[in-house]
């Protein structure tokens, strides 16, 4: 890939969607959707409940089929692409609900990302051994993320925040060019927002970010760039101090907490 | 099932540490009982336990592990048979070329209908499997090549490799069990390797399977054929067995009676369908020389397997204390 154009004048726009638009079955869920996701850069999707935040990742992940608009995804239309393929050009999302594997254990869940790119995923004659090869990359991402005490439990027995924590790493071990995240501190502690929000900001020096969040102040702390939905519409884009300031924001989402 | 699943893991039994060598034990016992077993036992009826045995466990490789529930399975055990007899028969093959005919058959059928199949989910996707190996029965009662109503009767076994006459009854079993092992020892294989890692996080989390760049639906394939091709091994060697080559094979109702065996004898168990199967057809064998119907009886023991024990025979076994000491798991 071409890597060298990136340090131009801004970082350089990785995922844009134009005109994005979806409608079920006469009910337009999102509409006119405009969005450019840049490379370094934490980008954050808010607004209030049904505003169609989940929508639109389904729509950029291709999970769903866009109604009306464009995808393009490192300069390349993605806008009839399978999910799958989707994923392994780079695009990778996290789900609302934690998505692991709940009967493997920690290092398993990352060793089945690590699988397909070293190419270890439809051996059906080779031993399970012939994934021992994996276990140090997946131990390094597993220290990363300060799971390392817990790399031989059961997923399924893992706090909530440790758990989603999980799904971050299983992500990374794609090492994806952008990262989407569905409200990643959702039903966290305190603390573990905390290590959550320095872990976003730590992947992201090096790839860009697209979070679903709800806890504002996390959002004002790491995020650069912010868009606001409201009934399947941007009605404001900016950085958080912009944002929050515009009266339509106030009155449609913020009302109590500005 | 997840919910479910959780206070059973808190209070997890470690596994023994000479668990293993325990199971190695159990093995070999259950090995030389098999090769003891013709000194005992008519071999035809065990020849018939061996192969339905693998048929279930071929289909539990499906249901079990992948968790794609076919309605259709008879098409690839049935239509191997036919294709196996006919080699044999007609073409003058030898058995060890005509079971592998009768497996490469019930690949491709394999390949076809679950390339048509494996987009849908749950009860479509049973429905699809079982509207096809409909199909396939009505092609197998007018195609010439089958002879309808009569089968293909008379098959010889001929020599194995030229050289082992299979005619005697012995060299036919010590054959029907080598494949039986052969044919487990692939499934074991299967399921504990790389593909197979994928197939478990597949069933675990579909979605996040596709998130993390996985075509599912090329995975779910693979473990269609496979289990369609082993289902075949089962049915051409069961055409050997009896020289005879069935249209009972491919109703539905072979189909269903293979889901009666694994999930009596324990779905996401390697042991679970063998035992299953084992029950099955040692009871028809039975009741077929008494007046009891022999679909009431075997209705009753699927009715009480649901009502009080749900992981079937060997999945309850693997959750006793007993069991999990022994370091037996069940996918479930």
């Amino acid at each position: 890939m071409a890597l060298s154009v990136a340090t131009q004048a801004g970082p350089r726009v990785v995922l844009s969607a134009r005109g994005l638009g979806k409608d079920f079955s006469g009910f337009t869920a999102v509409n006119g959707v405009d969005l450019d996701v840049h490379h370094s850069r934490i980008h954050a999707l808010i607004g209030p409940n049904g505003a169609g935040k989940t929508t639109v990742f389904n729509l950029l992940t291709k999970f769903l089929q866009p109604t009306r608009g464009q995808i393009t995804l490192l300069g390349q239309d993605i806008t009839h692409t399978r999910p799958d393929k989707v994923a392994r050009m780079g695009l990778v999302r996290s789900f609302q609900i934690s998505a692991i594997f709940p009967h493997l254990t920690v290092r398993e869940n990352v060793k089945v990302a690590l699988q397909r790119p070293a190419g270890l995923a439809t051996q059906f004659w080779l031993p399970l051994s012939s994934l021992d090869r994996l276990d140090a990359r997946a131990d390094e991402l597993i220290e990363k993320l300060g799971l390392s005490r817990w790399r031989d439990y059961r997923a399924a027995d893992l706090s909530y925040g440790r758990k989603r924590v999980l799904e971050i790493a299983t992500t990374l071990a794609l090492d994806p060019a952008v990262l989407l995240l569905d409200e990643p501190m959702a039903g966290m502690g305190q603390e573990d927002v905390a290590m959550v929000a320095d872990i976003i900001r730590d992947v992201a020096s090096e790839r860009a970010v697209l979070m679903v969040e709800h806890n504002l102040s996390v959002v004002a702390d790491i995020c650069h760039h912010v868009t606001v939905l409201q009934r399947g519409e941007i009605i404001a884009t900016g950085d958080y101090a912009t944002v929050s300031a515009d009266p339509r924001v106030r009155t449609a989402y913020m009302g109590s907490e500005a | 099932m997840a919910a479910k699943s959780e206070p059973i893991a808190t209070e997890q039994v470690a596994a023994h540490p000479r668990a293993g060598q325990v199971r190695l034990v159990l093995l070999v016992i259950a090995l030389a009982a098999l090769l003891a077993a013709p000194l005992f036992l008519y071999p035809i009826f065990l020849m018939k336990l061996l192969a339905f045995a693998l048929f279930a466990s071929a289909f539990n490789l499906l249901l079990g592990y992948t968790g794609l529930l076919s309605f259709g399975h008879a098409a690839f055990f049935g239509g191997a048979a036919y294709f196996t007899a006919h080699a044999v028969k007609v073409w003058g093959w030898s058995p060890e070329a005509g079971i592998l005919l009768g497996v490469l058959g019930a690949a491709a059928l394999g390949l076809v209908m679950g390339a048509i199949a494996i987009r849908r989910q749950g009860i479509y996707f049973a429905m699809i499997t079982l509207a096809l190996s409909q199909m396939f029965f009505f092609f197998c009662l007018q195609a010439p090549f089958t002879h309808g109503e009569d089968g293909i009767q008379s098959v010889p076994r001929g020599h194995l490799f030229g050289v082992i006459d299979l005619n005697q009854p012995l060299n036919m079993y010590y054959f029907v069990l080598a494949v039986f092992v052969i044919g487990l020892l692939i499934i074991w294989r299967f399921v504990n390797s790389p593909f197979g890692m994928i197939l478990k996080s597949i069933r675990e989390n579909e979605s996040r399977a596709i998130s993390l760049g996985y075509s599912v639906q090329h995975y779910k394939l693979g473990a269609f054929v496979m289990s369609a091709a082993l289902a075949g091994l089962a049915g051409g060697v069961k055409a050997l067995i009896f020289q005879f080559a069935t249209l009972t094979d491919v109703t539905w109702q072979m189909s269903g009676e293979v889901i009666l065996m694994t999930l009596l004898g324990g779905i996401g168990t390697l042991f679970g369908p063998i035992v299953g199967s084992g029950l099955v057809v040692t009871l028809q064998n039975v009741l077929a020389t008494s007046d009891f119907p022999v679909t009431i009886i075997t209705g009753l023991v699927f009715m009480v397997c649901v009502l009080l024990f749900r992981r079937g025979i060997v999945g309850e076994f693997c959750a006793t204390k007993l069991g999990k000491m022994l370091g037996f798991r069940t996918e479930n």
